[in-house]
């Protein structure tokens, strides 16, 4: 790239080379910290050296991280314009992942919050609601298609100025060896949406500025995540606030939590999935 | 709970919309099935005994790793049920089918399919051992070479699950009936696997599985210019 619109002297390698190095150090408004204990915003109450995973995402970005088993993971919409749309899957196997159907259906309960499992197809929780502080999130209407941005946007490219949800999952999947075929429906946090007598759907959007939702992790994952303007979002303007995730290690949840019991279908799908880590020397 | 017991009265049905017959299969009770759909063609699915769920998933018949999409389909229509008019969307936002015949109130997609292992969680470890539409889903996708990353949330045409004011959701009594009839135009080919759902400790069934008549019509060319 010409330099000539800059004093930048990148005319020969070592003069790149020194360019290039000079330029460690500095911020962006959205970015992941390496290592994660040098997060600027660390939660409260947890220790910055335990963390593992500390990041920014930016509006219109996408992330993803292979967490272990007891992960806490904690997203937080710092303007209140965040969307976080969330596909997990094992990383024992990614074929058992998010399944939307019984993550409604088992717990008899539609709507997220804390205490609802993100179950698998295989009769597991994956992950744990543990936290919640927004109660806005929606398990029907997934991440925005490329057609859905064209129609009500404009370009939905990846890297583009209005980029698809899908798009962005499917690159997060592709780093992970992952394809279209791997991409399940997802859910959303902090924008909500609930469900009406005749069955349209209602904006309920977000619960504002600073809310916070904690994911357990009860096996080891692959976790993806979109953060894009929910499909149902009636602004017509693209728009959506920065995402922040910190991870630390916690355990996973064991007979001695009460939200082991919380319901018979609970006990047993946790049950399931410690019989199925014990079994893997995961317990 | 429902008492009726479905088989006593079985209706057979014939196709929802006009056209001449290219398929007509009876599905039994239990089994899965499968067929290609050719752009235009009209599926017709009997109800034979009432209330009888049958679990659905749509392919592009040429790219399988297109396929329905529950979200995508719920969030164009704005609406959480299918109904007449419903266009069954791909996970690319891409119409798939289209409901264009449907003798049923609303039909449900939010429910998914039943399995071995999630029985174990909605009524106990002593029901593992029986058959689930999951097992359909799987053996039947296997003879297209798809297998269980090709599965994701379904349909179920001719069951009742309603969403409450307060977000509580289940499968509830069916509001169909002996002979009741849905109607799904393939909008490209595709590939529709269908299990007829053998689950028997809810009322998806009536607790008590029925079989279903598969019927695709393709509509008659009508002549405009002579010959």
């Amino acid at each position: 790239m010409s330099s000539t619109s800059t004093s930048r002297d990148t005319a020969s390698v070592l003069a790149a080379r020194a360019d290039a190095r000079a330029q460690e150090g500095l911020r962006a408004d959205w970015m992941p910290h390496v290592p994660a204990s040098l997060s600027p915003h660390p939660p409260a109450g947890v220790d910055p050296a335990a963390l593992t995973w500390a990041e920014t995402v930016a509006p219109g970005g996408y992330t993803h991280k292979v967490l272990a088993r007891g992960t806490r993971i904690r997203l937080e919409d710092v303007t209140g314009d965040a969307c976080a749309h969330v596909l997990v899957l094992s990383a024992l196997e990614p074929w058992e992942r998010l399944n939307v159907a019984d993550t409604q259906k088992i717990p008899w309960q539609a709507y997220l919050g804390a205490g609802h499992p993100l179950l698998s197809g295989e009769g597991r929780v994956l992950a744990t609601v543990v936290a919640d502080t927004s109660g806005h999130h929606d398990a029907f209407c997934g991440t925005s298609s490329d057609a859905w941005v064209r129609a009500k946007h404009g370009d939905p490219s990846p890297q583009g100025p209005t980029p698809s949800g899908r798009s962005l999952l499917t690159l997060a999947a592709a780093k992970h060896g992952l394809g279209p075929r791997d991409l399940a429906p997802s859910v959303s946090f902090f924008q909500g949406v609930r469900v009406e007598a005749d069955g349209g759907f209602r904006w309920l959007g977000s619960a504002g500025a600073g809310a916070s939702v904690d994911l357990l992790a009860e096996l080891p994952l692959v976790v993806l995540v979109a953060n894009v303007p929910h499909p149902l979002d009636p602004r017509p303007d693209y728009v959506v606030g920065p995402l922040r995730v910190h991870a630390w290690r916690e355990r996973p949840t064991s007979p001695a939590d009460e939200r082991f019991a919380a319901s018979p279908e609970l006990r047993r799908a946790y049950l399931n999935t410690l019989d199925h880590a014990e079994a893997r020397g995961l317990a | 709970m429902s008492t009726t017991t479905s088989t006593s009265r079985l209706d057979w049905g014939s196709p929802l919309v006009d056209g001449d017959v290219v398929l007509d299969e009876r599905v039994a009770a239990r089994a899965p099935w499968s067929a290609v759909v050719a752009a235009g063609d009209v599926l017709t699915i009997v109800d034979v005994g009432g209330n009888q769920s049958a679990d659905c998933l749509v392919f592009d018949a040429h790219d399988t790793t297109e396929r329905y999409s529950v979200p995508d389909t719920l969030a164009w229509q704005g609406n959480a049920y299918v109904r007449l008019g419903t266009v069954l969307r791909s996970g690319l936002g891409n119409p798939l089918m289209t409901v264009v015949g449907n003798e049923v109130e609303r039909q449900d997609t939010i429910g998914g399919a039943c399995g071995k292992e999630s029985n174990t969680l909605r009524y106990g470890h002593h029901t593992a051992s029986q058959h689930g539409c999951r097992e359909n889903f799987l053996a039947e996708a296997a003879k297209h070479g798809l297998g269980a990353r090709d599965l994701v949330s379904n349909l179920n045409w001719f069951m009742n699950v309603p969403v409450e004011a307060d977000g509580s959701l289940g499968i509830v009594d069916g509001i169909s009936g002996p002979g009741k009839r849905v109607a799904v135009r393939a909008e490209v080919d595709v590939l529709v696997i269908v299990s007829n759902c053998p689950q028997v400790n809810n009322p998806c069934n009536g607790f008590d599985p029925t079989p279903l008549r598969m019927l695709v019509t393709r509509p008659r060319r009508t002549s405009t210019t002579g010959a």
